[in-house]
């Protein structure tokens, strides 16, 4: 346990109960609120192209939000790329747990997590869904396909995983784009062609999602598959622990 | 009247005083990448919550969307935080930041 004894903890904890209970207070102090911008939610979401408030805000209304959100996924996964271990990649694979029982179970869940991040994607239009809880949802079977051995670890990703990566920024960049050349701002989407451009971005979205997530997962730790193994005793009980967990 | 957002909100600041806490007296990098998601949760729990704290008030879509926004990017970051980590541990094998004042454990 790296943790600090002593006075500094004591002026933490002080200062973490002082915090919550003046947050706490100065919540239950707010005055009434008002609708906010619920009712102009509403009020446009005929025009949105979607049925789904929460995806109207995301994709429509607050485009830009997205816009960069998907932005910074690009850059952790590149970051994450760069700071790789060094050293060979061509440490050959764990070998994957035996059990049929595992194989199995992963080629049965596999197909339907697809399946399941399809009907997310399709629902995000009129009820909660959308296009990253349907990336998270693949990205978890990539990574269960990871963990049993099914895909292999990389070296650097292949053309086709570096397209996955970028084709969700490079299809909302050019969609947001496209009402430029009508003499319209960027992001707005005319009411006509709103559910159209939504449903392009977002499935181009789900699969850079997935990619980013899954690559986030696999691609940090090509050397490391055989962390637990004997012939690395530097990594003493903590790093087993962490392992396991 | 009290909305049931209220707790909600309520429960968040306990969660970013508690993770406030974690964050200040630890100075393992990976519990500190952990206190700090759960401020950060806190802090969701709060924007989900704040908007719905009277009772009968609609739920505000904009911080829903928000948060959801919030959360892929706090996934993301603590994922490269992740990365730097594993980074700072191969080349130096230290778990903590080089020039943390705090005593060696």
């Amino acid at each position: 346990m790296s943790a600090v004894y002593g006075p500094i903890r004591q002026i933490a904890a002080a200062l973490a109960w002082i915090l919550g209970i003046g947050l706490s207070a100065a919540i239950v102090a707010l005055s009434r609120p008002d609708f906010g911008l619920a009712e102009l939610v509403e009020a446009h979401l005929e025009e949105s192209g979607v049925r789904h408030p929460v995806t109207a805000v995301l994709l429509n209304y607050r485009g830009y939000d997205t816009l960069l959100e998907i932005a910074v996924l690009l850059l952790a996964v590149l970051g994450i790329l760069a700071f790789r271990p060094p050293g060979p990649a061509s440490i050959p694979d764990a070998a994957p747990d035996s059990s049929p029982v595992l194989a199995a179970l992963s080629r049965l869940i596999v197909p339907l997590i697809v399946l399941a991040a399809g009907y997310l994607l399709w629902a995000g239009a009129h009820r909660p869904g959308g296009a990253f809880q349907a990336g998270a949802v693949l990205a978890g079977g990539g990574v269960l396909l990871r963990l049993t051995g099914t895909i292999p670890s990389f070296e650097s990703p292949n053309a086709w995983l570096r397209v996955s990566l970028v084709v969700g920024l490079g299809v909302f960049l050019a969609v947001a784009a496209l009402p430029l050349f009508e003499g319209s701002r960027l992001l707005e989407y005319r009411t006509a062609e709103a559910a159209m451009a939504i449903l392009v971005v977002e499935s181009a979205l789900t699969v850079s999602i997935a990619a980013i997530l899954a690559t986030a997962f696999i691609g940090a730790a090509p050397p490391r598959i055989r962390c637990m193994s004997p012939s690395r005793p530097a990594h003493s009980a903590e790093g087993e622990r962490a392992g396991q967990s | 009247m009290i909305g049931g957002g209220l707790i909600y909100a309520m429960a968040g600041v306990v969660l970013f005083a508690i993770g406030l806490y974690g964050f200040i007296i630890h100075a393992h990098l990976v519990r500190r990448l952990i206190a700090f998601n759960i401020m950060g949760s806190g802090v969701f729990l709060v924007l989900v919550g704040l908007p719905q704290r009277v009772a009968g008030t609609p739920p505000d879509r904009v911080s829903e969307a928000l948060v959801l926004t919030g959360i892929v990017v706090a996934v993301s970051a603590t994922a490269f935080g992740l990365a730097l980590v594993r980074r700072l541990y191969d080349l130096t094998g230290e778990t903590r930041l080089p020039n943390d004042p705090r005593p060696e454990p």
